[in-house]
Parts: C-alpha cells; structure tokens; sequence
C-alpha cells in the first residue's frame, strides 16, 4: 500500500514538473512575441514621429538629391488602389463563398474551387504580380493602376471567399431548415438568414483582405509601379506608399530614407486602426 | 407540388406564380455564385498558363538543368534557378523552426493560462502584430534588426555552434548582419503571430466540456493541452503551419530588404544571399525582353510549384487526418 503511494507522488511530481514547464515555455514564448511587437512599434513611431510634418501630406515625392518633398501623390494613390480593390473583391468573393457554403457538399466544382482557393490564398503575391504583368501591362506596353487594382484584388478575393465560407459553416444547420420548413427559397435563406448570422465574420474576412492588400508591395512592383507626380488617373503609372517606401528606403538620400519612415507608420496606423475600429464596432452590434 | 400536398387544398394561380419565380431565382443564384466560384479557378488556370507560357524559352533553352545550375550570368546569357531556390527553402525552413514552437507557446497561453481579463487585450495585440504589413518588417529588419545581429548575435553563434562539426559549417564567415540567417528570422518575426492567431482559433474550437472532463478526472493544464486540444485540433493546428510556411516562401519584402541578395551559393547562413521572390523584385523591372525575362518567369514558375506541392502536401495530410478523426470535412 506504502509502495502503491509512493509511486503515485512520485508520478504526481513528474506531472507537475511537466506542468509547470510546459506553462513556463509558453509563458516565456508569448513575452517574446510581445517583446517584438513593443520593439517593432516603439522604433516605428520613434523614426515615423520625427519624419511627419505637413509637407508630407501635401507636397509630393521629392526628385533625387532635392530637400523637402512629400508623399501626397502616394497616399491618394494607395487609397485609391485599395478603395478599387475593395469594390471588386468583396462581391466576388461573398458570392463564392456563398456557393462554396451553400452548394459545396455535393458539387465537384465546389470541391476545386476550394482547393484552388487554398492554393491562391497562399500563393505568392509577387507571381501575381507577375501574372498581371503578363496579362495586362505586356498587353497594353503600360503601367497602370488598374493593373495594380486587378493584383490586390487576386489577393484579397481568396481571403474572402474562405472566410466568407467558414463563417457560414458555423452557422447552425438548425437556422436553415427552421427557414426552409417555412417555405423560404434557397437564395432568401442564404442571403438572409445564413449570410446574415454570420455577418461580422464575413465583415471581418473582408477587413483581413484589406490589411493583407493595404501593405502588400511586391504585386504592385510590376504593376502600378510608381509616379514621382500626384496622378489620379488609374490608366496611368500610380504612386503608392509601399512602393515608395521600398524605393525610398534602399536609396542613398537621407530625405528620402526619412519619408519611407514616415510612410511605414502611416500604412500601419492605418492598418491597425482599420482593426481596432472593426473590433469595436463588432462589439457594439453583438451587444446591441 | 409539394406545396399543395401539405395545404391540402388547391393552391391559388398566385402562389404558383410566385412558387415558379422562387425556382428562377434559385436556379439564377445557384449559377451566379457558380460562376464567381469559377473565377477563382480560371485565375489560378491563368497563372499557371502565363508563367509556363513566358517560362518556355528558358526551359526550352536551358531544359530541367535550369532548377539545379547555380549559375545567374546576365553578361553571358547563362541563367540558373538554384541559388535562388536554395535561399528561398533555406530561409522559410529557418523561419518555420522558429516560429511554429513559439506560436504554439504564445496560443496555448492565450487559450489556457491567461487571466480572463487579458485575454482579449493580448489575442488583439497578436493579431495586430500579423497585420503589420511585411514591407515594415523589412524596413525594421535593414536599418534595426541587422545591425545588432552583427554586433551580438553573430559572433555568439559563431563562438557556440560554430565550434561544431559539420553544424559548425552553417555558422561561419563574417558577420554582416544581412545574410539568409538573417532573413529567416525576419521571416519567423512575420509568420509568429500568423501561425500563432491561427492555431489560437483552432484551439478555441474545442467544445468545453470535454476539456473539464479532462480538468475534473485530474489532469494538469499541460496534460489537457497536449493530450486533448492538440489531438482534437491537430488538423488545424498543421493548416496554421501551412498558412505560415506559404507566405515565408513567397514573402518579397522582408526578405529582399535583409537576404543580401548576393548571387552567390555558400554554406554559411551568415552569408548574403538570395531568394526567388528577392530575385524578382531586384531584376524584373530591369529585364530586357529575352533569355534574362524568361528565366526570371521560370523563377516564378518553380516558386509557384514549390508553394503548390506544399499546400497539395497539406490538404493531403489535413483529409487523411480528418478521416482519421470521422470529422467532416
């Protein structure tokens, strides 16, 4: 019986030990990840705080070796890209969604649509990039910015599509057949009782594309390209902020390394800001 | 009609008019989002066919020996993909190694050791660190991170890990700062909170009973963790890995500004070096149409399969886990 105990405690001190350093790893990982968050944003807003003044909103990128200069050409033209690409995308990829949710179970094109959806959502921006490049700008011997908009939007359209899809998985079957037991068409269930349940999760697959596509660089190298001057016209070269800034940032003049700070903290105030602001907002509807 | 079987009585002209319209507009939003569905396939159809199109007179010219030639000579015409291939594996392994170990720690906590209060404000903060675009990790990686890795971290692994055989090797060679070592923890900086926010959710979806069962027969904290979340989510926990693995390997930005884009194959991971993505961002815009412009949409081309195989890989083993387990897909 002594033995019997004496096993047991001892067990019992194995599995604490394990316990506790298990807990104290994940501990430990978790500090670090917030570590690299402080130390990422404290340099940021250190390098982006002194680089913002209001020349930088209303003058527009400065030509090599000049003083001063700004990034109001860039910061029209990102918004301008983005806003494009958010009308695109979100239609098509809440549609697709749809089907993928709706019709997927048993059809065989829902099958490859969502494995090809996986595939692109992982797929590497810069092949888009290279895509478009091929499909439109060696088409029409230019940069544009709609070429630019037509390489966010392949990014950000998976993203919407596969969370559109998960988020009305998660509606219960139970809300369906309520509806269809009393008679309602397909297309009413799906867009006003599925679609609507899971509204703040397809809100929230379309805020994720645009923080995905907002400071995505590398499809928009080949495509919209740059424009040292302020342009709104999207069948033209278009100045962006990631462009700029990687352009600024690899550059020898001190002017110009000082904007791309200033730039990187612009995309990620708005970024993170965009998040914070759909947090908030979700909270209020799901309580109200 | 079924209608008319339950009423029981003769359906009126009316409410077969609008039985009729609701079949059209079934049957029109059954093909509409059909063929939005579709566009996602022709795109990826597209892609495929572009870059092979593009690609051909480099694979034409240089055959299967273009993925294993490490020479890049834009003097000579003379185009090779493996330093690039290489850098890109080399980098993403590095960055996986790194960061799937401690986006576990950072999920299991979120989910199981964090005080209620905190909770929210830290699953926030984790995911506001994978919106972070990457171009700021990269801007981050040059002018920060890098100097200090040369300065510290560096020459500590040299004098650690590099007095060890053959590991060693790995190791050596000056310490610049930029290099592929450096570009993979970068890159392990930029997936952490990606995998981490993933695997969270998933662990979130374990229904609560079955972890207070587990709680209520005994189990330590840890003992829960490992064998009831992760069994229970393993699926996703490995689709989170894939998530990250594929934008490490196809990542520009961070990578470009710290790999050193050096066209050189060396087996230190302290040396600069490149990676498919760096390569493309660094030459496309300078290429002249030709061999130069081919090989680099056979770049593509590889990068594109490289990702594909990885993901197919994932989806394989996420079925046959899932069959496993009897979920539904």
């Amino acid at each position: 019986m002594n033995q019997v105990n004496h096993i047991n405690q001892a067990v019992f001190a194995v599995r604490k030990r394990t316990n506790a350093i298990g807990l104290f790893l994940s501990m430990a990982a978790m500090t670090l990840g917030m570590l690299f968050l402080l130390w990422i944003l404290s340099i940021l807003f250190i390098k982006g705080f002194s680089a913002i003044n209001w020349a930088m909103f209303t003058a527009s990128t400065p030509a090599p070796g000049s003083e001063g200069g700004g990034l109001a050409n860039a910061i029209v033209g990102s918004m301008m890209l983005i806003g494009c690409c958010t009308l695109i995308s979100t239609p098509i990829g809440v549609l697709a969604g749809l089907y993928l949710a709706e019709y997927g179970d048993r059809s065989k094109v829902a099958g490859i649509t969502r494995f090809v959806t996986d595939i692109m959502l992982s797929a590497p921006s810069i092949v888009i990039g290279l895509f478009v490049y091929a499909l439109v700008v060696a088409q029409v011997r230019h940069f544009s910015g709609w070429a630019g908009t037509i390489a966010l939007a392949l990014i950000a359209i998976p993203v919407v599509v596969r969370t559109t899809e998960n988020m009305l998985q998660l509606v219960p079957g139970s809300l369906r057949e309520a509806a269809y037991a009393l008679g309602t068409p397909k297309w009413k269930v799906a867009f006003w009782i599925t679609l609507r349940a899971a509204k703040s999760g397809v809100i929230t697959g379309i805020l994720l594309a645009l923080a995905r596509i907002s400071g995505e660089t590398a499809p928009l190298l080949f495509t919209a390209l740059n424009n040292q001057f302020f342009s709104t016209n999207m069948n033209a070269p278009m100045a962006n902020l990631p462009v700029v800034i990687f352009q600024f940032a690899m550059s020898p003049y001190d002017n110009w390394v000082s904007l791309a700070w200033g730039g990187s903290l612009l995309i990620t105030f708005a970024v993170l800001g965009l998040n914070i602001l759909a947090r908030v907002v979700f909270r209020e509807k799901v309580q109200g | 009609m079924h209608l008319a079987a339950l009423n029981s009585a003769m359906p009126s002209s009316r409410a077969i008019r609008v039985a009729k319209l609701q079949r059209v507009q079934d049957f029109l939003f059954h093909r509409v989002t059909q063929f939005f569905a579709m566009l996602v396939l022709f795109a990826l159809l597209g892609i495929i066919a572009s870059l092979l199109i593009n690609a051909w007179p480099a694979l034409h010219e240089f055959g299967f020996g273009f993925f294993i030639d490490p020479e890049w000579d834009i003097g000579k015409d003379k185009f090779g993909g493996l330093i690039a291939i290489y850098g890109t594996v080399v980098t993403s392994l590095i960055a996986l190694l790194i960061a799937v170990p401690l986006s576990f720690g950072i999920a299991v906590f979120l989910t199981e050791i964090c005080p209620g209060y905190l909770r929210r404000p830290l699953g926030t903060a984790v995911e506001l660190l994978a919106a972070v675009p990457s171009i700021i990790y990269g801007m981050f990686g040059l002018f920060v991170f890098a100097p200090i890795f040369a300065d510290y971290i560096e020459p500590a692994l040299a004098a650690t890990l590099g007095k060890i055989p053959l590991i060693g090797l790995l190791f050596s060679g000056p310490a610049n700062g930029i290099g592929m070592l450096c570009a993979g923890l970068i890159l392990a900086m930029m997936i952490l909170p990606f995998i981490a926010s993933v695997m969270r959710d998933v662990f979130e979806i374990v229904p609560p009973v079955i972890k207070e069962s587990a709680y209520g027969i005994g189990c330590t904290t840890w003992e829960v963790v490992s064998k009831i979340v992760f069994p229970y989510t393993k699926a996703g926990v490995i689709g989170g890995i894939m998530l990250g693995l594929g934008r490490a390997l196809g990542e520009t930005m961070a990578v470009t500004f710290v790999i050193g884009n050096a066209l050189r194959l060396s087996p230190s991971l302290f040396a600069p070096g490149s990676s498919i993505a760096s390569t493309l961002a660094n030459q496309f815009g300078e290429a002249a149409p030709g061999l130069h412009f081919s090989s680099l949409f056979a770049l593509g081309l590889a990068l594109f399969v490289i990702t594909f195989i990885v993901l197919a890989l994932a989806k394989w083993m996420l079925a046959r886990m899932e069959e496993k387990q009897g979920l539904k897909s």
